[in-house]
């Protein structure tokens, strides 16, 4: 038996087709670290909101199907596997731990995160990462309009292309675009890439598992800072 | 709010189960939209030559058959007569406005809620679950079909204010959203000649459509027109003779969720609406873009 398999058979199946959300989600949040040490499969999520958020425990889930909103919202310490696509919100507001999208996801991916690894192998539609507060985000595929709007810390890695308005009343986050940025939004510039920048982009490319990429072929993104404070001779923009 | 439902199907052995899938998918929509439903459903056409009217009584006990005869003798036919609850879909020999003119004559009573070879307009007040039981939905075979439920922002919740619009021959219109610049805009299509019956900003947008295309343009080319015409947010989905369209406005905010099998293609406003969809794992899953038209047409 391989590991995997092994894993597999030891884990808690919790069946949505059979169950409730709420009580799954009150098993997730009663785990303790000892309970936490069990991974869990979450069978038939088709398309609910709010599976697994709220989680605060060191505990794998893997998510059989696609999800609704709000999938793994303000998670703590937990490593989330979603095998299907993601409806809007997922992983916001996240504070650590890691979720991974096998398929797209849709607006708002990882909004106002604080903290964590939140890995989208698909694309990511508009507005993602919005307002991130130091999760860091890495799109295998493409991201839509307004991504990383007011972003104040951590980094969006998008192996693919940036729609629209990339970035727009940025802060300190750090926006890294391997394929084509179709416009940046007020106060975003792209800024030289030094090798501190490389080294960052390069762990993060590692820890997501990006098949083929390297640091050396993106162009990063960052604040101009004109917009922090308000100044009328930049009313215009605002 | 409000919720979204379509499906198209293009595999013609499906059109039993439509009624069926697309019932499940309606009543999922429940929590975006419980103050009305309503849907359009396309299908069992008349011979060459002869158009379908659904028309709606608002009051019980009308006498449908009376009102067949009477647009037989018109017409000098037998007219196909169909009653589903306070509805009915009646059939004739003759040309839409001709039809209407008949009606108005003969029945000053009805609503008149679709004209076309092939749609079928079904509205009222009421959860979905209860739309679905008082038309017998379940039961219903056809080509496509598109649902609207309603969370009413803009104008009262109305059996006129409920969705689908009629948006002219065969074309229907739903909306997620609200318009901004509706009542700017209703005034010039009034103006225009396009008669708008409520308060309702999506009615706004259906008429603003039928106005389109009366001036000549192709479906594409008026939805294209509307993303500099209408402002505000909005997921649409126009149902037509041969197929849908759906459009985001250019900032996206209302949600629309896309499934093509080999077997169909399903829109909704949420993927748990497609969740129950026959070979749904399978399927190619994906979220429409900002701003760009999405057709599906049999004659394509």
């Amino acid at each position: 038996m391989t590991r995997a398999a092994a894993a597999a058979t030891a884990a808690t199946v919790f069946d949505l087709a059979a169950g409730t959300l709420r009580e799954l989600n009150q098993r997730l949040h009663d785990l303790t670290p000892e309970t936490a040490r069990v991974p869990w499969r979450i069978l038939h999520p088709r398309g609910a909101h709010a599976v697994a958020a709220g989680v605060d425990a060191a505990v794998c889930i893997a998510i059989e199907g696609h999800v609704g909103y709000y999938c793994a919202g303000m998670n703590q310490h937990a490593e989330i596997t979603i095998h299907g696509m993601a409806g809007v919100g997922v992983a916001e507001n996240m504070m650590s731990g890691l979720v991974r999208v096998q398929g797209s996801a849709s607006q708002c991916a990882g909004a106002t995160g604080h903290g964590g690894l939140l890995v989208i192998e698909g694309d990511a539609s508009s507005r993602c990462g919005i307002s991130m507060k130091g999760i860091d985000i890495v799109v295998h595929g493409s991201v839509g309009h307004m991504s990383c709007f007011m972003g104040q810390a951590g980094a969006l890695v998008v192996c693919g292309d940036a729609d629209d308005g990339l970035g727009d009343s940025l802060y300190e986050a750090e926006v890294y675009v391997r394929g084509r940025a179709h416009g940046l939004g007020a106060d975003c510039e792209e800024q030289p890439m030094e090798a501190a920048h490389r080294e960052r982009l390069g762990e993060l490319l590692e820890r997501a598992a990006v098949p083929g990429a390297r640091a050396a072929r993106f162009r990063r993104y960052g604040s101009t800072r004109r917009l922090y404070h308000f100044h009328v001779d930049h009313a215009d923009q605002y | 709010m409000c919720g979204i439902v379509g499906l198209y199907l293009k595999d013609r052995r499906m059109e039993r189960e439509m009624g069926g899938l697309f019932a499940t998918m309606l009543v999922c929509m429940t929590d975006r939209g419980p103050d009305s439903a309503g849907f359009a459903v396309y299908g069992n056409e008349p011979p060459e030559g002869w158009l379908k009217v659904t028309v709606r009584y608002s009051g019980g006990g009308y006498d449908w058959d009376a009102l067949s005869g009477r647009l037989g003798r018109r017409f000098s036919c037998e007219a196909r007569l169909q009653v589903n609850a306070n509805y009915a879909v009646i059939a004739v020999p003759a040309a839409a406005a001709e039809l209407r003119r008949a009606l108005a004559e003969l029945a000053p009573g009805l609503a008149v809620m679709s004209i076309g070879r092939s749609i079928e307009i079904f509205k009222e007040i009421g959860a979905p679950a209860s739309i679905v039981e008082r038309f017998a939905v379940r039961k219903l075979r056809g080509t496509h079909i598109i649902g609207h439920t309603r969370m009413a922002t803009e104008s009262a919740v109305t059996t006129d204010g409920s969705h689908p619009f009629s948006t002219g021959m065969d074309l229907c219109l739903v909306h997620n959203g609200s318009l901004s610049n509706h009542n700017r805009l209703r005034a010039r299509l009034q103006r225009g000649g396009i008669e708008i019956r409520t308060e309702n900003d999506s009615e706004v947008a259906a008429g603003y459509l039928m106005w389109r295309l009366q001036q000549g343009n192709t479906l594409a080319e008026a939805l294209h027109a509307a993303l500099g015409d209408l402002d505000g947010f909005y997921t649409f989905a126009i149902g037509t003779a041969g197929g849908f369209a759906v459009l985001r406005d250019p900032i996206a905010c209302k949600p629309a969720v896309l499934a093509e099998t080999g077997q169909y293609v399903a829109m909704a406003s949420e993927f748990q609406a497609l969740a129950a969809l026959p070979g749904i794992d399978s399927a190619r899953v994906w979220e429409p873009k900002p701003a760009q038209v999405y057709t599906w047409d049999r004659a394509e």
